[in-house]
């Protein structure tokens, strides 16, 4: 019985030894792990308008969806090399470490303790998001310091539901919350006029909005009273790879501040704006640090587009999202979006 | 029939006595103020011809959504142009269980082994690849396919499975009995999301990095074990419901174990348990639509993608209706069949 026990105990720390040195060999490989499968594994939503979706025939959309294929077509040449995985809110953070992603691109907000705390790494922010209110524009209120002895519909459990506390304790104003498990439920609610306000973050407003019967008969008022900074995750244990995924996003941020369109690109070959050379690939080593082709920025851009390109055509004013620039707008037209130097 | 017919059914049926009359009114009321709206909505209001959500009238159900998203509903992300080895595969199940019906009873065991042990080789080969058919992995299974892939799986596995571990539950060594309740009272003790989580997110962690076994085959393992140990106490219900004269008999004739289980035993008592064993599988067929908390879309994650399209808002309603409805049809025809094999093997009460 006692020999047994010892042999159970070898085979227990021989799988221990065996799966810490697997894992230990598996750091800092995700970039070779990726040319070598032809294939970038990208996590993203089951369904989220704007940020990642798919379509009727199977293809995926959404800022976050150009996310991931602007990083295949960083370290791929191919913006199409993707492979997209639906993930739930809840398993997001287990598949990207178990390692089956390699990027985490799922409207995912970067808290400290995500950052800090889970062992991994978030890279940017690609959407700034907040929490904001809707209200019938027959209300004839504009601003939500006005919002007093109002019923509001809003989802229990999230962040939401807090942030709604503390704001009108805050402003000193009074209000009654009208709490529903679904999204859906809430905005039905608000629609059947059980609630005068609706609240979630600001990119759900807009979208939510376009399910009522008359969107036009409802206003998303300016304030924005949370901060969400939406960004793209990787493991912690991967530098190259974090950089990889950090400045495609600046790139796609930069190009727009430059001008650098997926259709102007190629004429601007000729230019003499360092700056721009260096997007397009013509001067310095951009490439080298990342352990990338020096043409890696330029198939950012020409495949996918710069940032104003991907926000336009996924959440934009002429999407069914409809979604102003606002706080996502460049720095240079007062947003926040801005890019370190990609030199 | 003639109208003094239609009375005397209606009294017979409906008004036999004051309080069967209320409780019918009452009924009729109901049926009154729900089904007209609903069928308003559904079929009078509704919009069935179009390409967009545009096309769709207000006020009505906008069935032009399910249309367009048919294809992704059924298949998920399947390449189109091999979609036919879905259809295939499919074809050659039902074929099978319709032939079933129509053959003579001896070849009928024939049929049973080619579902069991030939049956899920081909479907895998056609719908995964293999044998000159190109590769599909199974990250792009998905829709109303992978809701049927994972019901048949469960059943041809917890089956014969839950049985093995009924007779060992029974079992006189105790080492298989210790073995066999403590299997049953794990797997039963936890919850069933619990079991698909740890087989989608838990299980790999602990394997070495590079040893794939893919996560639908571990959810699909687990969903098994765990159906298999309902179908375990509820075919025990049926062993013990039998006389003890019936192992006897069996021993006295000189059968060892498995001779007076399979032949004896097994036939009496999984015939008197078909109805509890139907329940699980319908459990099964209706607990499927949880593995989108591990990524996997089937039919129900496939409504819930399509109604967030940015161009397809709002459209809820009718996804999760069509959904019910599909859910039905198969529930319902699951128990009817059953229904019939039950009165085909109710021997003793005839």
């Amino acid at each position: 019985m006692k020999k047994i026990k010892i042999n159970s105990f070898a085979v227990l720390a021989f799988v221990v030894t065996f799966i810490f040195t697997t894992f230990n060999a598996n750091a800092n490989q995700t970039r070779e792990n990726v040319i070598k499968r032809g294939s970038l594994n990208c996590g993203v939503s089951q369904g989220v308008p704007g940020f990642s979706n798919a379509d009727a025939s199977g293809k995926w959309a959404g800022i976050d969806v150009d996310l991931c294929r602007a990083v295949a077509a960083a370290v791929l040449g191919d913006a199409n090399k993707v492979k997209y995985s639906p993930l739930s809110a809840k398993d997001r953070f287990e598949v990207l470490k178990a390692g089956d992603i390699d990027v985490l691109a799922r409207n995912t907000t970067w808290t400290l303790s995500r950052d800090g705390g889970l062992a991994v790494d978030f890279v940017g922010t690609n959407f700034y998001d907040g929490q904001g209110f809707m209200i019938r524009k027959a209300a004839n209120i504009n601003s939500a310091k006005k919002l007093n002895n109002v019923k509001v519909c809003v989802e229990t459990g999230t962040t939401t539901e807090l942030n709604l506390r503390d704001y009108f304790k805050q402003q000193k104003l009074k209000y009654e919350p009208v709490a529903f498990t679904k999204a859906d439920e809430a905005v039905a609610a608000y629609d059947a006029g059980r609630c005068d306000v609706y609240t979630t973050d600001k990119s759900g407003l807009a979208a939510n909005r376009t399910k009522l019967k008359n969107p036009a008969d409802h206003l998303i008022l300016p304030e924005t009273i949370s901060k969400e900074p939406l960004g793209p995750v990787v493991r912690g244990n991967d530098e190259n790879w974090a950089n990889i995924v950090r400045w495609t996003l600046n790139v796609m941020i930069e190009a727009e501040e430059y001008g650098i369109t997926q259709a102007n690109i190629d004429s601007l070959k000729s230019t003499e704006d360092p700056a721009i050379k260096r997007l397009l690939g013509l001067e310095g080593e951009t490439g080298k640090n990342l352990s990338l082709a020096n043409t890696w920025s330029y198939n950012i851009i020409k495949q996918v587009g710069n940032y104003a390109e991907s926000y336009n055509a996924n959440v934009g004013p002429k999407t069914p999202v409809g979604l102003a620039r606002g706080q996502n707008a460049s720095w240079r037209n007062g947003g926040l979006l801005y890019a370190p130097p990609v030199r | 029939m003639n109208i003094s017919d239609i009375k005397h059914w209606l009294k017979k049926n409906l008004f036999s006595n004051w309080y069967y009359s209320l409780i019918s009114l009452f009924i009729f009321y109901l049926l009154l103020i729900t089904l007209p709206p609903f069928l308003d909505w559904a079929l009078i209001k509704a919009t069935f011809i179009g390409n967009s959500k545009t096309d769709c009238q207000p006020g009505g159900a906008c069935w032009v959504f399910i249309k367009v998203w048919f294809e992704k509903l059924i298949y998920g992300f399947y390449p189109e142009k091999e979609i036919w080895r879905v259809n295939l595969a499919f074809l050659i199940l039902i074929s099978t269980v319709t032939l079933a019906f129509f053959v003579k009873s001896k070849f009928k065991i024939y049929i049973l082994f080619f579902l069991i042990f030939i049956f899920p080789l081909i479907g895998f080969t056609l719908i995964n690849g293999g044998f000159g058919l190109e590769r599909v992995e199974t990250r792009v299974w998905g829709g109303l396919t992978l809701t049927f892939i994972l019901t048949f799986f469960g059943i041809i596995v917890a089956f014969p499975l839950g049985v093995l571990l009924a007779l060992g539950r029974r079992s006189e060594l105790p080492i298989f009995r210790f073995f066999s309740i403590l299997f049953i009272e794990f797997w039963r003790g936890i919850p069933l999301l619990t079991v698909i989580f740890a087989a989608a997110i838990m299980f790999p962690i602990f394997l070495p990095a590079n040893s794939n076994v893919d996560k639908l085959l571990r959810v699909a393992i687990g969903i098994s074990i765990f159906e298999a140990t309902y179908v375990a106490e509820v075919v025990r219900g049926g062993l013990q419901s039998l006389p003890k004269g019936q192992y006897e008999a069996a021993k006295s004739l000189g059968m060892g174990y498995w001779k007076m289980n399979f032949l004896i035993i097994l036939p009496q008592a999984i015939k008197t348990v078909i109805p509890g064993i139907t329940n699980t599988f319908i459990a099964l067929f209706k607990d499927t639509p949880l593995i989108i908390l591990v990524g996997l879309l089937e039919i129900l994650g496939m409504i819930n993608l399509a109604k967030s399209n940015s161009y397809w808002l709002g459209l809820a309603t009718e996804g999760y209706v069509f959904v019910a409805i599909i859910f039905f049809v198969f529930s319902f025809s699951l128990s009817k069949y059953t229904q019939s094999l039950e009165k085909k093997y109710n021997t003793e009460k005839q």
